[in-house]
């Protein structure tokens, strides 16, 4: 580089540096706070820790951390897999029908020909769930539905629930709970970016569908879902990323004191609440937990560019062949015709 | 399509429309009922009494709002935190994280944006990799380290990695190849400027549209952040917002439903208000940031 600078041929002043000068903080930053201490996640997963009237106890282990967490050593519960069970629970009972409504939804608030009015306050309604505090929101939610919280009150009125019924009992109805406060807090999201999605889809498409006489169904399963499938996509990956995390609502819902063990009996603990359980008294195991949930982040994201990458190429393939072979028909039928 | 309707001419189409148009907007109005109900439900639970609110839900206000305020303040006495010293710790917390995130997201984008460098393409492969890695996977190594340099129960560990922010600095990006030409900063050249006061002095005021709808993300994503706080902030007189409504669930507040009630609506307030006067810029940031998050 300096080289280039000091030579005669050029005459043009180089701003080389100041690129690099520019991006330098981020990248500082991001390798000291993010970086660096992804590296020592992994580190700390080898070591086992333990910590005794105040005196820390550090040694190798190895992979025993995570044998421990997968249940392989003996004696051993396998909590990693019960905890990333209860979060993959809860998650797809909150995005199944998040991605639902928000297809549906969003379909209606972009179709011209049925206009729904209220389209601007119906998004700032729905989207509002998403930017109040998550933790206030699951406290208020508890205590709606808690044994004697105003709804479990008047369904019980209604007739609905026995007298003594206590919704946080089961493991059914606190995880259902946890699933329906994700899908009302995401689904308004999710809908503002099908949405944009939906506005970006070249509307001759529709003008053309329509000439054709394709009723509503028909233009969504033939136009608007296929169009839409990258940002479906990646709505998909970033809810799981985010659900794998899943940590605010579930561990102020019905958990006792600070226990960070989500009732009734440890069905709704998710891996982060189980990593702030043992972040200061079992570090090496907290460590491992990071990484296994690091891994599984990792096999999500490279699932969706390859999916996304090879699926549409294969799409547009079958598509030209489709037409092709269409094409060859109907001068086959011409030539019979003739 | 008013071409259409007009060749079918007839009034079924037209009812059928109104039907189906009728149809879709009860759904929309029940959902937005289904968002407002449970914030209706805290709000009027904070003006009852606790015995009212045992009694049954309702949906029109009581006349205990001044007791219940009194009460709640009251539990609060022995408190080393209080709501609105919380408030006030999450908003020192969140200011300065907000500011450090768009001024150096909208740097890093300018960088890549404007000049030529070899490492350019690397730099933003790298950017573009690291977006979807969550913090939640480093924060072991991230306390250890934090410990070792005795920053825990400060709040540096909560403002200063704001700087690498690698979704705002996509968004800053993508608005700035729609909206900003290097043209402008050849002309600011020409003129003498600077590189850097070009960006203060050119580029920040016209990315201000990009940057007011990122903040109002940071702002919201660190005011409203739990699990941090959590593990970095061990003295309650430094504790954040909804580290207090944390302790809202302790027997002190929730015995009386009152309190308990007016506690919560006191930590939802300040951002129900901003965003009904801000909701149509956030709701337009949201579509735009479509590939964010």
């Amino acid at each position: 580089m300096a080289k280039r600078n000091s030579s005669n041929k050029r005459k043009t002043v180089s701003y080389e540096k100041y690129g690099y000068l520019f991006i330098l903080p981020f990248f500082l930053v991001y390798f000291i706070f993010q970086l660096y201490p992804l590296i020592n996640t992994f580190y700390w997963s080898a070591f086992s820790y333990q910590k005794r009237n105040l005196k820390e106890t550090i040694a190798f282990c190895g992979l025993d951390n995570f044998k421990m967490l997968l249940g392989l050593m003996e004696g051993e519960t396998p909590y990693f897999l019960l905890y990333l069970k209860n979060t993959l629970i809860m998650w797809i009972g909150g995005f199944i029908p998040q991605i639902l409504l928000s297809l549906l939804l969003a379909a209606w608030l972009t179709n011209e020909q049925v206009k729904v009015r209220g389209r601007g306050a119906i998004k700032i309604m729905t989207y509002m769930p998403n930017i109040i505090t998550a933790a206030s929101i699951s406290v208020l939610f508890a205590s709606l539905f808690s044994q004697y919280g105003p709804i479990t009150m008047l369904l019980k009125k209604i007739g609905i629930l026995s007298a003594d019924y206590n919704f946080f009992d089961y493991v059914g109805t606190t995880r259902g709970l946890i699933s329906f406060i994700l899908f009302w807090m995401w689904y308004g999201n999710t809908t503002l970016i099908l949405i944009a999605g939906m506005m970006g889809i070249n509307p001759s498409l529709y003008e053309a569908a329509e000439i054709d006489g394709a009723n509503g169904a028909q233009t969504f399963f033939k136009i608007t879902l296929p169009l839409l499938k990258p940002i479906l996509l990646f709505t998909l990956v970033t809810s799981a990323v985010g659900g794998i995390q899943m940590y605010d609502i579930p561990s102020l819902f019905n958990v006792n004191g600070s226990s960070m063990s989500g009732g009734p009996a440890d069905s709704t603990t998710t891996m982060s609440m189980y990593i702030m359980r043992l972040y200061n008294t079992d570090v090496g195991r907290a460590a491992a937990i990071s990484v296994m949930m690091f891994i599984i982040t990792l096999i999500i994201s490279i699932c969706l560019f390859v999916s996304m990458g090879d699926k549409d190429e294969k799409l547009a393939e079958k598509q030209i062949r489709k037409q092709q072979r269409e094409y060859r028909r109907q001068q086959k039928a011409l030539k019979g015709g003739n | 399509m008013a071409r259409i309707a007009k060749s079918i001419d007839d009034k079924s189409y037209h009812r059928r429309m109104l039907i189906e148009r009728t149809l879709k907007e009860l759904v929309c109005i029940l959902l937005c009922i289904i968002s407002l109900l449970p914030f209706i439900i805290l709000f009027v639970n904070a003006t009852r009494t606790s015995e009212a609110i045992k009694a049954g839900i309702s949906l029109l206000p009581g006349g205990n709002l001044a007791a219940n305020w009194a009460n709640f303040m009251d539990k609060q006495n022995g408190m080393q935190l209080t709501v609105f010293h919380a408030m006030l710790n999450s908003f020192m917390i969140a200011v300065p994280a907000t500011i450090l995130t768009v001024y150096f997201s909208t740097l890093t984008a300018y960088g890549i944006q404007i000049y030529d460098f070899k490492l350019k393409k690397a730099a933003w492969a790298f950017i573009m990799a690291v977006m979807i890695v969550p913090n939640t996977i480093s924060i072991i190594g991230f306390y250890r380290f934090m410990l070792k340099l005795h920053l825990t129960d400060t709040y540096i560990p909560l403002i200063i990695p704001a700087i690498a922010a690698p979704s705002t600095i996509f968004f800053m990006r993508q608005y700035m190849q729609s909206t900003f030409s290097k043209e402008l900063v050849e002309a600011a050249r020409i003129d003498g400027s600077g590189e850097f006061k070009t960006f203060n002095r050119i580029a920040l005021p016209i990315m201000k549209p990009a940057i007011a709808t990122q903040a109002i993300f940071c702002f919201v994503a660190s005011w409203n952040n739990l699990f941090m706080p959590n593990m970095i902030l061990t003295t309650d007189a430094k504790k954040t917002l909804p580290l207090f409504v944390q302790m809202l669930r302790s027997d002190q507040f929730k015995t009386d439903y009152g309190v308990l009630y007016i506690g919560i609506a006191v930590t939802i307030l300040p951002i129900f208000v901003v965003y009904f006067i801000l909701s149509k810029y956030i709701v337009a940031g949201v579509a735009l940031g479509g590939v964010k998050e």
